[in-house]
């Protein structure tokens, strides 16, 4: 870890020059490689890229979201996944390949404000981002409180080797599921766990940027169980 | 043009301007980013006697849906003069000029917004004159530009905006209220400052070639010194002490 070299940057800030390969967040003008966002620079091996402090969710293949169903149509529904693009989730993924878009009702199943763990099965910004459920713990979340934090924040609130959200979990015996898009659901059986837990969410997102961080978490969640 | 006879001296024999300030000496600029809650981006600024709130939304859906275009993201900019930021109370609905100063704007952000990331998407920049004081489309690209990174949208560089002059003979930096009313001539620039182009340039007056060009570095020196501010005014927002 210690040969990544990381700087404060913002857009037009020249990260280094040299033959580098230009990643995230950066794009080459000459031989100079500059931030286009906001961020934390890092240059690692050959690469350089900005670990972005602010911005919109982009979906990405792969990425685990929780979505809130925003409306549907008679074949998909479409979700609110925090992001400039709506989710498509087709109604084939719910009611399996026999759905009849004449029998079945899509109602039956999600309705307006419901919120579910998916997946992004499909995207690449020329058409809306396809949004699946048929995997493994994956489908409609029945109970929690959602919270919306920065999708930037999102790595910070995991931790290293998910260090921070375990710090959380384990003080406020709460359960939290963390979208990659920035909506966080966190249940609990015992009420005061999870105002703990919230309060824990929303203190990383505000002081994301401050070392030592899990720390501060810890000395936050043990004070207030005092 | 020519000189005009006021009771104004524009400039004096030590080579002091009508508000105290040397030929060289822009007004103070004050940054702020972050200020609304609502807005994804946001930035407050006070230049001179200029203060100006910018807001910015999106990437997002497009309305009218016709606008969008399929492969890549528009920017829309509105720039408004609310009707106490002038002396005598200024008509709200968008007059002439502001029609044309947030035609400019737009498109003296436009090089700078990484727009072809977003396909189907606008970005919108709202723009608010609370009081206005000459130099007010430079001002007002300046926390435009504050506001478009503090809502995390790709930017190949910062756009930092500057006016310079010609008063009383003179080229001079960033040109006030009364300058730019008894002045000879008025150019607003924009600059990109870590690519080294240009995005504005305006120009009222008749200036000679060799002016023109003492007049254009006057003003890119000028944006190097906004820039440094705006530069603070984001360092502050994000990185706050721990830098």
């Amino acid at each position: 870890m210690d040969d990544i070299k990381r700087k404060y940057v913002i857009p037009g800030d020249v990260i280094t020059t040299g033959p580098y390969r230009a990643e995230e967040n950066v794009h080459l003008h000459g031989d100079k490689i500059i931030a286009t966002t906001v961020g934390i620079s890092e240059i690692f091996d050959s690469g350089v890229r900005v670990i972005p402090l602010a911005g919109m969710y982009i979906p990405r293949i792969d990425d685990f979201i929780i979505g809130i169903v925003k409306s549907h149509t008679s074949l998909s529904w479409e979700l609110n996944i925090n992001s400039c693009y709506a989710g498509i989730l087709p109604a084939q993924d719910v009611f399996g390949r026999d759905f009849n878009p004449k029998v079945d009702d899509l109602t039956s199943r999600l309705k307006t404000g419901d919120l579910i763990a998916a997946r992004v099965a499909n995207s690449d910004r020329s058409r809306d981002p396809l949004i699946t459920i048929a995997d493994r713990d994956l489908g409609k979340i029945e109970e929690g409180e959602l919270i919306k934090i920065s999708p930037s924040k999102v790595p910070r609130l995991i931790g290293k080797r998910g260090s921070m959200i375990q710090t959380i979990e384990s003080a406020t015996k709460a359960i939290i599921t963390i979208g990659q898009n920035g909506f966080v659901v966190v249940s609990s059986e015992e009420p005061e766990g999870l105002l703990k837990a919230m309060e824990a969410i929303k203190m990383v997102e505000e002081q994301a940027h401050v070392p030592n961080l899990t720390e501060r978490i810890q000395q936050m969640l043990g004070s207030n169980s005092e | 043009m020519g000189v005009k006879k006021t009771d104004i001296v524009l400039l004096d024999d030590k080579g002091i301007r009508c508000d105290g300030r040397k030929i060289n000496e822009p007004r103070r600029i004050m940054i702020k980013a972050g200020v609304l809650k609502n807005a994804n981006g946001s930035a407050y600024i006070e230049f001179g006697e200029n203060k100006i709130l910018a807001g910015v939304f999106g990437p997002r859906d497009v309305h009218p849906k016709h606008l969008a275009n399929t492969d890549r993201g528009i920017l829309r900019c509105r720039y408004h003069m609310q009707p106490f930021s002038v002396g005598e109370r200024k008509n709200p609905a968008p007059s002439r000029r502001e029609i044309e100063i947030s035609k400019v704007i737009k498109e003296a952000l436009e090089p700078a917004v990484m727009l072809e990331n977003f396909p189907r998407t606008v970005v919108d920049v709202f723009i608010e004159i609370l009081q206005a004081d000459g130099g007010s489309r430079c001002a007002a690209l300046d926390a435009a530009a504050v506001a478009l990174a503090d809502a995390g949208i790709p930017m190949r560089d910062m756009v930092s905006a500057c006016a310079a002059g010609k008063v009383a003979d003179t080229i001079v930096l960033d040109i006030n209220n009364e300058e730019d009313q008894e002045g000879q001539a008025d150019m607003p620039v924009a600059y990109m400052p870590n690519l080294g182009k240009v995005t504005l340039i305006q120009l009222d007056g008749v200036l000679s070639p060799q002016e023109y060009e003492k007049c254009v570095n006057t003003a890119l020196e000028g944006c190097k010194i906004v820039y440094e501010v705006q530069k603070k005014a984001l360092q502050e927002k994000f990185f706050g002490d721990s830098q």
